[in-house]
């Protein structure tokens, strides 16, 4: 403990178990907070400087590389963004893989998430291994999950990291039709599986700390938002094209951090499973929205510890609308597509939502057909800046009543709350030397 | 005793971890036979020797090299992980341009001027090159690929465990292509780096209906002027040939004739 009571300096390097390298600082004075600050230690990998030179169809497989965790999403983003500098349309066949594709991504990341990563500090373990003694059919249960949300992306995509069936205009090489409808089967046997998850995670005691922010996301008037949508924020009815995303990240600097924050109708926003949660609730499948009730997730929910509670809940979504999309594409078959396209010059963007929240990429095309130009606002770097003014209110709640390292690991599962995927946003964020 | 294994994340997409971690009908096996002492991603403890030591991603800046060599020091075998530990991957084509150019693309003007003149940012200038691991440190054995294959990694370490000399063949990805019955790709005239390309992936990209992009690096007695003469005579133009060396092989082929 710090000689005065209430002073603290918490520095927490390389924080583990959050995908990427951040550090953590955490300064107090006598029960005020000085200094809240992420910093992001990874080195600079310049992926929107290199696919400049590239052809079209090569950019979505590499910006894959962004990321293991969300190749799906960035591959998504860069090939509608693609398409919408090109002019190229799709069909309703490629709309429906890409939607199992991406959903895909959300089961495996969210379960990766929520019981790897997040779980081992609400059970008081450093990691899931010991989980594994004292909790084994949680960790079965989990390893199962993830291993159906794999193999689920092996089928539609090609394989489960970096898949290269998906290209520009549709499928290299259609999924296999019984595979297909493996996966059908085993996704509707888990149902049973997430219901015992649900009961499980209805059982953990998540901080009640709460501040009031902005939610961003996706909003589709057809259905719950994750593959396709206009941009929405909680404060505003109004629905932004995806063209104009950088009128709402509007990226900026502030004087104390060299980082870029986003900010849109107040400080600072959120964006991520809680962010959807709340804004689309409504079209999110009855059952989802029953397992949303049984975890005490009421919207809207201005706690982001509960940001895993909404993990789980999209997880049912997710489990429930692949097994529609299934039965249609199993139902209707697949056809060859022609995925041939002309080159041209153009500029264009795209957006999906990924399990962290909404991904935007933009790439522009010169009259040879090469990539000129490429943008991409990564969930995480928006949601720097409300991480950090989470921090900072809640730092004050917690120092009468906790210690030095109680309050550090509060720190940490709030950080891992957000599910922060630091090897996607440092391209985004300045390095800061500490 | 269980040899302990650690793994350290450079710079990279920790896909090849991910690709372990998805290893899930054999991942509580494993650790009967080793004891997993590091590994960021998911546990939450440290420990001073390894007797594995597996790095995962390419090496960017002067404290990633010091870091790297601390690690070598400190463990018996080291193992490059994935694409980017082994050639740098695409990621290594960020060395085809300043590192101010880089900068001002990413980051945009403003950056690019602070960070060429404020003393602060100087140790960036380390960013000329991105370096493979083996640039760096002494290798003791490669996991190719991006990402890693699983089977070949639980296979070295079942080999080490049980003190066998690891066996990883060197043959194109064109043995496995050709055992998988797929068409050529080069019937459909499309620039195809198998031929030149370490094998072991069972050529899952063009399994896939894709090409291949040779991201397990080349094959040490690949005859590149061969592979040209035939890219050529597909009629695909001399420039993008060149691109198609880049793409994956910019780490291995920089300062080489192809690249010009």
């Amino acid at each position: 403990m710090s000689a005065e009571p209430g002073t603290h300096r918490i520095h927490i390097e390389h924080v583990t178990r959050v995908e990427g390298h951040g550090s953590l600082r955490i300064n107090t004075r006598a029960g005020a907070v000085e200094e809240v600050r992420l910093e992001i230690v990874e080195a600079n990998r310049f992926f929107e400087s290199f696919v400049i030179g590239m052809q079209p169809h090569e950019v979505p497989q590499t910006v894959s590389r962004i990321c293991g965790i969300c190749c799906v999403g960035h591959q998504l983003a860069a090939t509608k963004a693609i398409e919408a500098a090109l002019g190229l349309a799709v069909s309703d066949q490629t709309l429906r893989l890409r939607k199992m594709l991406n959903e895909s991504q959300f089961l495996q990341s969210h379960a990766l998430h929520v019981y790897f990563l997040a779980m081992p500090d609400y059970l008081g373990a450093k990691s899931v291994l010991p989980l594994a003694q004292s909790h084994p059919d949680l960790v079965r249960r989990a390893l199962k999950l993830k291993k159906l949300a794999n193999d689920y992306t092996a089928v539609i995509g090609g394989r489960t990291l970096h898949p290269m069936a998906n290209t520009l205009c549709g499928w290299r090489k259609l999924p296999d039709r019984d595979a297909m409808a493996e996966i059908l089967a085993r996704l509707r046997e888990s149902v049973t599986e997430l219901q015992a998850m649900t009961e499980f995670v209805a059982t953990l005691k998540f901080p009640a700390l709460e501040r009031e922010t902005e939610f961003v996301s996706l909003r589709h008037p057809q259905e719950y938002a994750l593959y396709d949508g206009e941009i929405v924020g909680s404060d505003s009815d109004q629905l932004l094209a995806v063209s104009d995303y950088r009128q709402a990240c509007n990226e900026f600097t502030v004087e104390h951090s060299t980082s870029k924050w986003s900010r849109w109708h107040r400080e600072s926003y959120m964006v991520g499973a809680l962010a959807r949660v709340n804004n689309n609730f409504d079209q999110l499948h009855p059952r989802a929205q029953q397992v949303a009730e049984e975890l005490g997730l009421r919207v809207p929910c201005y706690n982001p510890y509960l940001n895993n509670t909404a993990q789980l809940v999209e997880m049912v979504h997710c489990t429930h609308h692949s097994i529609a999309l299934l039965e249609e594409t199993l139902d209707l078959g697949l056809q060859i597509e022609d995925v041939g396209y002309v080159p041209r010059a153009g500029r264009g963007a795209g957006a999906v939502e990924v399990p962290r929240g909404v991904l935007f990429h933009e790439y522009a095309f010169d009259d040879q057909g090469r990539c000129c130009d490429a943008d991409a606002v990564i969930p995480t770097s928006q949601n720097v800046s409300n991480i950090e003014r989470d921090m900072r209110a809640f730092v004050p709640q917690l120092l009468g009543q906790v210690g030095e390292q109680e309050l550090a690991l509060h720190m940490e599962m709030l950080l891992r709350a957000y599910d922060p995927c630091i090897s996607c946003s440092v391209h985004m964020l300045d390095v800061e030397f500490v | 005793m269980k040899p302990k294994v650690a793994f350290f994340d450079f710079a990279g997409c920790e896909g090849c971890q991910l690709a372990l971690l998805n290893c899930e009908d054999v991942l509580l096996d494993l650790l009967e036979v080793v004891e997993l002492v590091e590994f960021r991603e998911a546990l939450s403890e440290r420990a001073p020797r390894y007797d594995i030591a597996f790095i995962e991603g390419s090496i960017h800046r002067e404290e990633d090299i010091e870091r790297l060599r601390d690690i070598r020091a400190r463990a018996k075998l080291l193992v490059a992980l994935g694409a980017c530990a082994c050639n740098g991957n695409v990621q290594a084509r960020a060395n085809l341009m300043a590192p101010a150019q880089n900068f001002e693309r990413v980051y945009g003007e403003e950056a690019r001027d602070r960070v060429q003149v404020s003393p602060r940012y100087w140790p960036l200038w380390a960013h000329t090159r991105v370096r493979a691991v083996h640039e760096v440190v002494a290798v003791d054995y490669s996991l190719r690929g991006c990402p890693m294959v699983a089977e070949e990694f639980l296979a070295l370490v079942k080999a080490i465990v049980t003190g066998q000399i690891p066996r990883q063949p060197a043959n194109a990805v064109c043995v496995e292509c050709k055992k998988n019955g797929n068409e050529c790709v080069y019937d459909r005239g499309l620039a195809c780096m198998g031929q030149i390309a370490y094998g072991g992936c069972d050529a899952v990209c063009i399994n896939g209906g894709h090409v291949c992009d040779a991201c397990r690096g080349l094959l040490p007695y690949a005859n590149l002027d061969a592979h040209r003469a035939l890219l050529r005579q597909l009629g695909i133009e001399e420039r993008e040939i060149a691109h198609r060396y880049r793409l994956h092989l910019c780490g291995e082929m920089m300062g080489k004739e192809l690249l010009t």
